[in-house]
């Protein structure tokens, strides 16, 4: 590794600096200087970044330009052939995404009763979720309550959350840490069983529970090996392109492609569950991110063209502390938990220039703003970047203290040389999550009959802006209940003659607008090939 | 900071490419303009989908890597390892026995172990693995719970082991029987039976119809606990 002299110099710097800070809290941000913050230097608030949509339920909303381009798309079922009177697999309750909510999903469901086929672009438990490192909320302590996660949550949503699905998510957060707790997840625990919890940005009680710095991966394993014991049939490498609906207008099915044979095959569901994750592959203004290969917003894009509204679609969640080098983990997550652990965030004079704790919009803004505006910034790969002073874990709390609790971020840095125990990182903001979505209400359903949604494809629960661990909380709480309001339904639901129709009439309004692109979406993969390879 | 971005040449599933030697191993392959389906997920080392074998061109050694976590070297010979069949059994979790037999039982073939330490040397997360192996057929399951924890079922090292163990099941299978029968939160479950008995449907109810300054001034003047 080659480092420059400013390099050298700044980090020394962050090193003279690091013993007085230890003993000091910056101090939070008042909400007019946020509100500021956010409006000057939030990517959420660039004016030439977005698009206004033409067609479908959210006409005249401004999404994302790439998020638009593909709501706005062409349909891959046009221009093929396909027999919808052939039906290679019928099914109760078809689950669309492998991930944390659709593998809970599909738990729930079968424990109703019903059959479930669960398709998956990648293999079972390729998602955000395996990623998620930090933990997960839940308000299960004493002088902690539901209602103090509803306050926190809402504030970091910026008072825009569904209440009714806040409501929701944080009266079911301990039964779902109890849920995960007796299926096998090993969340870290003293040892009279007293759930070890932490701080994570904007929370006002210690609520995050974790599993070391692996909360994720350790969720989706054990969420994996139940789904593969309980007789669900599951199909990989099949991304779903099309919903199919009968002709009263209710959810009856999807369309799945296969990459292997590179076939269409017809499912037929009585209900149907998207649960398939977010967008951070679509590289909104240009951002790395942090997300799974297959963050594609294909759920958006197949609940849009039925007819299902989205909410918050232009609010994104950028993680303030991506990885801005090494090269090789570029935009790669770096847990918030590293900030719960107290490990403060320095421009490059040195000085910490926020409390590390603020939610992540305000923490992004900051970090954009030190780097652009303030030129405090240390050059990286391909821009000003600032420290995560992490040896500061270790000196707070002592020796071992990132090896129990940071040991995939240790990990990570040391494959490529870095020991994050003695020196500090660069980092930069990275695309992280999708704060909207889909409309769903309490019961996880569409306005269209028997489709249901959960995880991160879904919108409302967040309002504008997610706080830490409220997400593997989501997947859990909402994945369970649509698996098993989905279950139900298909009792007595009887679908009629499966179509397409919704798809022409969807492809009739871009002809009426005159949108002739002819970009197919969902989109399903990224393409990282510098315009060689297969194209599209 | 300046790396270098000096050529090499590495072949990729038998193809011959060159490419700067700063990239990981699946970058090496976007870049050479494989469009990648199989064999990528996570790209930050958490899922095991990207497990490869190589080599380097002219010597002996075999070696295993995750694609996304490491980068190319000057000669390499990289084939995939992908959907590499394990012997996962089907349980219910509920109902296996609360005895440190159990994992035995149901993966019987720990016992021909003939420590040969083939799966350490193979495993791209430097874990133990014949430790925690040896753990489970001695019925340390914490143990074998722990040593396994950053495993991430790549299962490269099932695919070396010359008694067909499949490890990360059975690590998998004592993570689960360790947090299962890991020590009660009692505040969890005190939580879990306030919440059904209704304690918190009136505040909740309250917030939910406040106005959104009443709920800014709230939220701006709550107390947070160091």
């Amino acid at each position: 590794m080659i480092y420059t002299e400013e390099f050298v110099e700044s980090r020394a710097r962050v090193e003279a600096t690091r013993t007085q800070r230890l003993h000091e809290e910056p101090r939070r941000f008042e909400a007019d200087e946020k509100r500021k913050l956010l409006r000057e230097f939030h990517p959420d608030y660039s004016r030439k970044d977005f698009t206004v949509l033409q067609v479908g339920p959210n006409k005249g909303d401004k999404v994302p330009h790439e998020l638009a381009d593909l709501l706005q798309g062409r349909s891959r079922v046009l221009d093929r052939v396909i027999c919808l009177e052939q039906i290679r697999y019928d099914t109760d309750v078809l689950v669309i995404g492998g991930g944390g909510a659709g593998a809970a999903a599909a738990i729930e469901a079968r424990k109703q009763g019903a059959s479930v086929f669960l398709v998956t672009k990648l293999r079972l438990g390729d998602s955000n979720t395996g990623m998620a490192e930090g933990g997960i909320q839940a308000a299960d302590k004493d002088g902690d309550s539901p209602a103090i996660h509803y306050l926190d949550a809402l504030g970091g949503g910026h008072f825009k959350n569904d209440p009714e699905l806040l409501e929701q998510l944080v009266l079911h957060g301990p039964e779902a840490i109890q849920w995960l707790d007796r299926l096998g997840v090993m969340f870290d625990k003293e040892p009279d069983g007293m759930m070890i919890t932490t701080h994570g940005g904007g929370t006002s009680r210690r609520r995050m529970h974790a599993c070391a710095d692996y909360s994720g991966a350790e969720i989706m394993r054990v969420l994996r090996d139940e789904v593969e014991d309980e007789n669900i049939q599951i199909m990989p490498y099949s991304p779903a392109v099309e919903l199919l609906l009968d002709e009263n207008g209710s959810a009856a099915g999807a369309v799945i492609y296969d990459f292997d044979t590179e076939e269409y095959a017809v499912v037929r569901a009585k209900s149907v569950i998207i649960a398939t994750g977010g967008s951070g592959r679509l590289h909104y203004q240009g951002f790395p991110t942090s997300n799974h290969y297959g963050s594609t917003a294909d759920g958006l894009v197949l609940a849009y063209r039925a007819g299902v509204p989205l909410i918050y679609a232009e609010a994104v969640q950028y993680h303030p502390t991506g990885a801005a080098y090494p090269p090789q983990i570029y935009g790669a997550l770096v847990t918030e938990k590293v900030r719960s652990l107290g490990a403060m965030l320095v421009n490059k004079d040195g000085a910490a220039f926020l409390h590390p704790l603020e939610t992540r919009d305000v923490v992004a803004a900051a970090i954009i703003r030190e780097c652009t505006a303030r030129k405090k910034g240390v050059y990286a790969l391909h821009g000003p970047a600032l420290w995560l002073d992490t040896p500061m874990v270790n000196l707070l709390h002592g020796e071992g203290t990132m090896e129990r609790s940071l040991p995939a971020m240790i990990r990570m840095y040391r494959k490529f040389g870095i020991d994050i125990r003695k020196e500090p990182i660069l980092i930069y903001p990275t695309l992280h999550y999708q704060n909207g979505g889909i409309c769903i209400d309490t019961d996880s359903a569409t306005k269209i009959p028997g489709l249901y949604a959960a995880g991160e494809d879904v919108g409302g629960i967040h309002g504008t802006n997610r706080l830490m661990g409220n997400s593997l909380l989501d997947i859990i709480v909402f994945g369970r209940i649509a698996g098993n309001r989905a279950a139900i339904y298909s009792r007595t639901a009887r679908p009629g003659r499966l179509t397409l129709e919704h798809v022409r009439r969807f492809e009739q309004e871009r002809a009426a607008v005159g949108i002739d692109s002819v970009l197919l979406s969902p989109k399903l993969l990224p393409n990282y090939t510098h315009g060689r390879g297969l194209e599209g | 900071m300046n790396s270098g971005n000096h050529m090499i040449t590495v072949h990729l599933l038998g193809k011959k490419f060159s490419v700067p030697d700063d990239l990981t191993i699946m970058r090496a392959m976007e870049y050479s303009g494989f469009r990648l389906i199989r064999g990528c997920g996570c790209r930050s080392g958490f899922c095991g989908a990207c497990a490869v074998i190589y080599r380097i061109q002219g010597h002996t050694e075999l070696r295993s890597a995750l694609a996304c976590q490491t980068k190319v070297t000057d000669g390499m010979c990289v084939g995939r390892l992908e959907s590499f069949p394990i012997n996962k059994k089907r349980y219910d979790i509920n109902r296996l026995p609360a005895v440190n037999t159990v994992i035995g039982q149901v993966y019987p073939e720990i016992f021909h172990c003939i420590h040969c330490n083939a799966c350490t040397k193979s495993c791209p997360q430097h874990l133990s693995v014949m430790k925690y192996i040896a753990a489970a057929s001695r019925g340390d399951y914490a143990s074998c719970a722990a040593e396994s924890f950053h495993c991430v079922s790549c299962d490269i090292c099932a695919s070396r082991c010359p008694v067909k163990i499949s490890h990360s099941a059975v690590g998998l299978l004592a993570r689960r029987l360790t947090g299962k029968h890991a020590p009660v939160s009692r505040h969890l479950e005190q939580r879990i039976r306030d919440v059904e008995a209704g304690v918190y449907t009136g505040r909740l109810d309250q917030l939910k119809h406040l106005s959104v300054p009443e709920l800014q001034r709230l939220y701006n003047d709550r107390h947070i606990e160091k």
